[in-house]
């Protein structure tokens, strides 16, 4: 039988704010254990949770880069259960009434688009830490964590394959940081994926029985999670087996998942309206306030790469993959006024080659956008060949100083000097006869021999066009 | 709805209170008693009234995004039954 899998994602985005969703307390990772978690974090009697209004503010600014419904009025619940590093017993969350319904992504894999449905997106604070190495037969609990804004995206059942969860979690990864409302950082936690997979036969309208795949924290985990799922559910189908909802972990060592808690405990969450927060209400005039601080969204700017500056749909897709590369990009444009295409083979090619070299992001690029600019200025206005300034622009690198100094001071100015490059030119015709003769028996490759020798004599210098133009001159 | 000893023992069991058999006979009584009273509520006609997530018509006020707590876990800690390396101890949960 031909099986069809099914695959929809919840992530949890932390928000990049200062201080918790309830409290004052920061937020900052990797601090000492317990020293930020305050009395709200460690639930001590009394305490109530006061809204953060930057949380607020980062689920709005989703909600417009995903053309959803921002919900005028949503309502915190209290979802229940039971686990040490939560100590209230609960968690507030958001449950019948999310702050953001019905948005959507649009992916790409290979050369097809296809559009994510994002069902909602819901407010609700992160729990602490269990340490289970062995603090004498107990657990350890860090609770700098707990109370940690999240935003919980969750999608339709629309992804076909690990391939397609992978591109819509890149995407919304991409979009979260674009946007500025999470770091990223999914070593730190930052981004985590949880994915719901069942499969069926190809061609069937019903769904099949989900397991729940917690915590991936990474593209490739997520890949491979969702394959091993995949194909264990479809044996277990063949041979006749049924699949239990269930919720897994997977085994980065193994490369498998396996059964956390099946469905008969179940947890009942038994959700309420907590009683302790009012609820929200959103202004138009805040919306539209935030709407107006939005920047460019990627998907725009990539289409806007293309239809103004003539960029290919490749060049746009890449220079859009990270807001600091956009930017980048931009500033070099910018400051050189024009020139896209030039420009993006730079960011793309040796800008992108070094920082790859030595594991740097583009805002640590030692060369930056308008010294960039300047270099390339130095190619159009044929004060340096393209080859010469890959050399001038490794000096700048390592800090050697700017375009111009470099170029004077390693002596790079192309040769445009006729007379120059003439009697090079002449030398190169005397001392490569055997190449003259089989240029002039038909061989038009030994043309560019010869091109290429007057370059090499010039150390690279001689202008191009003229030696071309030259040489043609004196081999007719 | 009539309730019966093996909900409130789950009940129970989810908000980790220990109840023996004849504590959940007796909890079963008030708790039947109560949604009796829910019943009478139930009876009213509410079609077009909006539910309530709150008891008073007001909304949530918002929070500035700002630092204002300070590290008081020697404080916190102080009451806690186990401590160690700043980790509160609790009997070890793993689920597996």
């Amino acid at each position: 039988m031909q099986w069809e899998v099914v695959i929809g994602l919840e992530t949890h985005v932390q928000l990049q704010t200062k201080s918790k969703i309830f409290s004052g307390a920061s937020t900052a990772f990797g601090a000492a254990p317990n020293t930020q978690a305050d009395a709200v974090s460690i639930a001590l009697p009394g305490v109530l949770p006061v809204l953060n209004r930057e949380a607020v503010r980062c689920a709005v600014k989703f909600g417009l880069a995903v053309n959803a419904e921002i919900s005028r009025r949503s309502v915190f619940a209290r979802k229940n259960y039971f686990y040490p590093d939560l100590p209230k017993g609960y968690q507030i969350s958001q449950y019948e009434h999310p702050i953001i319904r019905k948005g959507s992504l649009t992916i790409q894999v290979g050369d097809t688009e296809k559009t994510i449905r994002i069902t909602r997106a819901h407010l609700e604070e992160d729990a602490g830490k269990s340490l289970h190495e062995d603090f004498h037969g107990m657990s350890g609990i860090d609770l700098n964590r707990a109370g940690t804004p999240l935003l919980e995206i969750v999608t339709e059942p629309d992804m076909r394959s690990a391939t397609e969860a992978v591109a819509y979690a890149k995407r919304l990864h991409e979009l979260v940081m674009w946007i500025g409302i999470c770091d990223g950082n999914m070593q730190e936690g930052s981004f985590r994926c949880d994915a719901n997979v069942s499969v069926r036969p190809k061609g069937s309208d019903e769904l099949g029985t989900r397991r729940e795949i917690k915590n991936l924290n990474s593209f490739r985990f997520l890949q491979q999670a969702i394959e091993y799922e995949m194909r264990w559910q479809i044996e277990t189908l063949e041979e006749g087996g049924t699949i239990e909802q269930a919720t897994v972990l997977f085994d980065p060592d193994t490369g498998e998942t396996r059964a956390m808690r099946s469905k008969e405990e179940a947890n009942d969450y038994r959700y309420f309206p907590d009683p302790d927060l009012l609820p929200l209400e959103l202004t138009y005039d805040w919306i539209e306030e935030i709407k107006a601080s939005m920047p460019e969204l990627p998907q725009a700017m990539e289409e806007r790469l293309v239809r103004e500056y003539g960029l290919p749909p490749y060049d746009a897709a890449t220079l859009t993959s990270s807001r600091a590369l956009a930017d980048y990009f931009m500033a070099t444009v910018g400051a050189f006024g024009g020139e896209p295409k030039l420009v993006s083979n730079w960011v793309m090619g040796s800008v992108a080659a070094k920082l790859n070299e030595e594991g740097k992001d583009i805002t640590e690029s030692p060369v930056k956008p308008d010294q960039l600019a300047r270099l390339l200025k130095r190619i159009t206005d044929s004060t340096i060949s393209g080859k010469i300034a890959k050399e001038v622009f490794a000096a700048m690198w390592t800090g050697e100083g700017e375009a111009d100094e470099i170029i004077e001071k390693r002596g790079l100015r192309q040769v445009s000097d006729a007379g120059a490059i003439e009697a090079m030119v002449d030398q190169v015709l005397a001392t490569n006869a055997a190449m003259v003769a089989e240029y002039k028996s038909g061989k038009e490759k030994a043309f560019n021999a010869l091109v290429g020798q007057c370059m090499k004599a010039s150390k690279g210098k001689a202008n191009p066009a003229q030696v071309n133009e030259i040489l043609r001159r004196k081999l007719s | 709805m009539s309730l019966t000893t093996a909900d409130v023992k789950r009940i129970a069991y989810l908000a980790r209170i220990e109840i023996g058999e004849t504590e959940a006979q007796a909890t079963l009584d008030k708790l039947t008693g109560i949604l009796g009273l829910i019943e009478q509520l139930q009876a009213v006609d509410t079609s077009g009234v909006e539910p309530m997530s709150h008891a008073q018509e007001v909304t949530q006020r918002l929070r500035e995004d700002i630092v204002t707590e300070t590290d008081q876990r020697a404080l916190f800690q102080s009451i806690a039954p186990a401590v160690e390396d700043g980790l509160y101890l609790v009997p070890k949960v793993i689920e597996s």
